[in-house]
């Protein structure tokens, strides 16, 4: 038990108070995400029920506009939200270290083909595609909307781990490795990219946070499964239930604070990452500059 | 000069590839999507304006893919963007013109306001490290970083404007009121950019002072401000023409990349708040499926990036000797 607390107070993660709040929020999403039948005895789809309900012991978000529940949507509706940010957060942050890390590696025209290519998908503006191809492809489920954030939202990562793999490319293991005659995707995927696991892990929970956004902005205006009870989608209907200038203010504010949530959990997540990879932005206490010039001070006048 | 014809040529480049992209995505999509968008046409517009639209999204053409590419370029060179559904029957280029005006009204200058109030908590965050400021203004700013601002606008038309009735809250004036450069009109328009003015500023703000306060971190420990501080300077000095100076420069271009994003970036808020900006008219063509409006917009905003970029790009050329001695 001891070396359990000892471990958990020197890892830096559970050092971080940030990181830790961002951890604790992420993962009971993610319980409710794999259990929502634990936590809601309610269909989330099923309208059955009086409409527009304010809240009750019976319904504690009330009811929405076509008689469901609102706590049980918003519980199921975690998957949804989840299964996007994990499948697009991931699927992208891996496309992004092989283009990256492959343009860094080999060189010559493929990486300048590799490049150009990245700096292109990159400075166009990446909302408004997403809405363009979402309007052709007609209420994206889940699976399409991966997809779309995939194939759009891999650039700025890639380009940042191209510099950091470029910053390694002249390491001895590199060296030995080719002195070996290991093949090229063999260097990159055993030698080069776990050494990066830091920043692909930022990298993730950068795209993780910006793919929950995004698929919640297009399932708000309507561009998402419209049967499914995902965040933005509970925030479509209300919407279109003028929920807020009727008063039913519940349907727009429970769906908007669990997607706010789930971001802040992402964001502290990568706050702390980013102090763990860069000792330098930790918090210090106020005095301590001045008593380490004063102790250098000191042992100057005895010099 | 070489640096700026390279930037030129990446613009030209990526103005290619967008546009390319709006050629081909109706086509590549199952069952190109514009066919039922034509089918409301029919009737209502014949001879030359109904065979622009079919070049623009090919359908019923008889043409080759390669020869429809050709027609549609010269469309768009030739500013022939096609008829728009929803404002029926205005030209696409005419609509345009009266939306632009409000969204650079309204994100314009809060994106500017942004930038510069980010950039000096961040800046002050950072020089008085362990402060209150530095240890409650960068978290809080990452959780309201992350709450999606569509929604902080309608918390806010809730709070202020249903409930407190304080502030309009829907269009960019009021009905009864006609345009007129008169100040009980200007202050019209004002009061209705107060709400999402304030919501966008509130999600954007936090990002830019994360980075100053990193990048500031980060020049704070650097040998020239030691050396001011042991010339004795004023420390107002020191912050303000020593470490902020130069810790602002990486976020120069970022700054301008996010005037170039004005134009699309509050698509949602002008949607929550019935802004007649183009971000809103974006939305109304999405969901007429006025697919001429649509791609028009989509093009506009991106030119309107890739303008910034390469302004940005000058500017560094300019102010910044390192970019023109490297390549």
């Amino acid at each position: 038990m001891n070396s359990v607390l000892r471990t958990l107070k020197s890892n830096p993660i559970t050092r971080s108070g940030k990181a830790t709040a961002g951890a604790i929020i992420l993962l009971v999403f993610i319980i409710l995400a794999l259990f929502p039948g634990l936590f809601a005895r309610k269909s989330p789809t099923a309208e059955i029920y009086t409409r527009n309900l304010p809240a009750s012991a019976q319904h504690l978000f009330g009811t929405t506009g076509l008689g469901q529940d609102v706590f049980a949507q918003a519980v199921y509706g975690t998957r949804d939200v989840l299964e996007i940010a994990l499948g697009a957060g991931l699927a992208s942050t891996l496309i992004a270290a092989l283009i990256g890390v492959t343009a860094a590696y080999l060189g010559g025209w493929i990486e300048n083909v590799l490049n150009l290519f990245t700096d292109i998908v990159l400075v166009i503006p990446l909302f408004p595609l997403l809405i363009v191809i979402s309007a052709y492809m007609h209420n994206s489920s889940n699976g399409v909307m991966i997809a779309v954030l995939t194939f759009t939202g891999w650039s700025y990562t890639a380009r940042q781990l191209r510099s950091q793999a470029l910053s390694l490319k002249n390491r001895d293991f590199l060296a030995a490795a080719k002195v070996r005659g290991e093949r090229a995707w063999y260097v990159i995927v055993v030698e080069i990219l776990p050494t990066m696991s830091s920043l692909l892990v930022a990298a993730f929970l950068t795209n993780g946070l910006y793919d929950v956004l995004f698929a919640s902005s297009l399932q708000f205006i309507g561009l998402g499964d419209p049967n499914s009870t995902a965040w933005g989608t509970m925030l479509y209907w209300a919407e279109n239930n003028e929920a807020l200038q009727a008063g039913y203010y519940l349907q727009a504010i429970v769906p908007g604070a669990a997607i706010a949530l789930l971001g802040a959990a992402f964001a502290l997540l990568n706050y702390a990452f980013d102090e763990i990879g860069n000792p330098a932005l930790r918090r210090v206490p106020v005095t301590r500059r001045r008593v380490s010039f004063r102790i250098a001070s000191r042992r100057l006048s005895r010099a | 000069m070489r640096y700026v014809l390279r930037r030129a040529g990446f613009f030209l480049l990526t103005l290619w590839a967008a546009v390319t992209l709006n050629f081909f995505l109706p086509r590549l999509m199952p069952g190109n999507p514009a066919v039922a968008m034509m089918a409301k046409f029919h009737g209502k517009i014949n001879g030359q304006a109904l065979t622009a639209l079919e070049t623009l999204f090919g359908v019923n053409t008889k043409e080759s893919l390669p020869a429809q590419y050709v027609d549609y370029l010269h469309d768009l060179v030739t500013g022939n963007w096609g008829t728009s559904l929803t404002f029926f029957p205005s030209p696409v280029s005419e609509v345009i013109r009266t939306g632009i005006f409000w969204t650079l009204g309204l994100v314009g200058v809060t994106t500017i306001l942004a930038f510069i109030l980010g950039t000096w908590v961040g800046a002050i965050a950072a020089w008085r490290r362990g402060s209150l400021i530095d240890s409650i203004a960068p978290p809080l700013l990452v959780i309201t970083s992350a709450i999606p601002y569509f929604w902080v606008g309608m918390m806010f038309i809730l709070i202020f404007g249903l409930k407190l009735q304080w502030l309009p809250w829907s269009g960019g004036s009021s009905i009864t009121d006609t345009p007129a450069l008169t100040l009980s009109y200007i202050g019209d328009v004002l009061q209705h950019a107060i709400l999402p003015s304030l919501a966008l500023l509130i999600t954007t703000i936090g990002g830019w002072t994360l980075t100053m306060r990193n990048n500031m971190v980060t020049t704070l420990a650097e040998d020239y401000v030691r050396m001011a501080r042991a010339k004795g300077l004023k420390s107002s000095r020191i912050m303000i023409d020593y470490a902020a100076r130069n810790a602002v420069l990486p976020n120069l271009t970022g700054f301008a990349m996010s005037l170039g994003f004005v134009v699309g970036g509050a698509i949602l808020i002008e949607y929550v708040f019935n802004y007649p900006g183009v971000g809103y008219m974006l939305l109304q063509a999405v969901q007429n499926e006025d697919y001429p409006l649509m791609q028009a917009l989509f093009l506009l905003i991106t030119i309107a990036v890739l303008v910034a970029i390469l302004l940005a790009d000058i500017a560094t050329a300019i102010f910044d000797p390192r970019t023109r001695s490297a390549r």
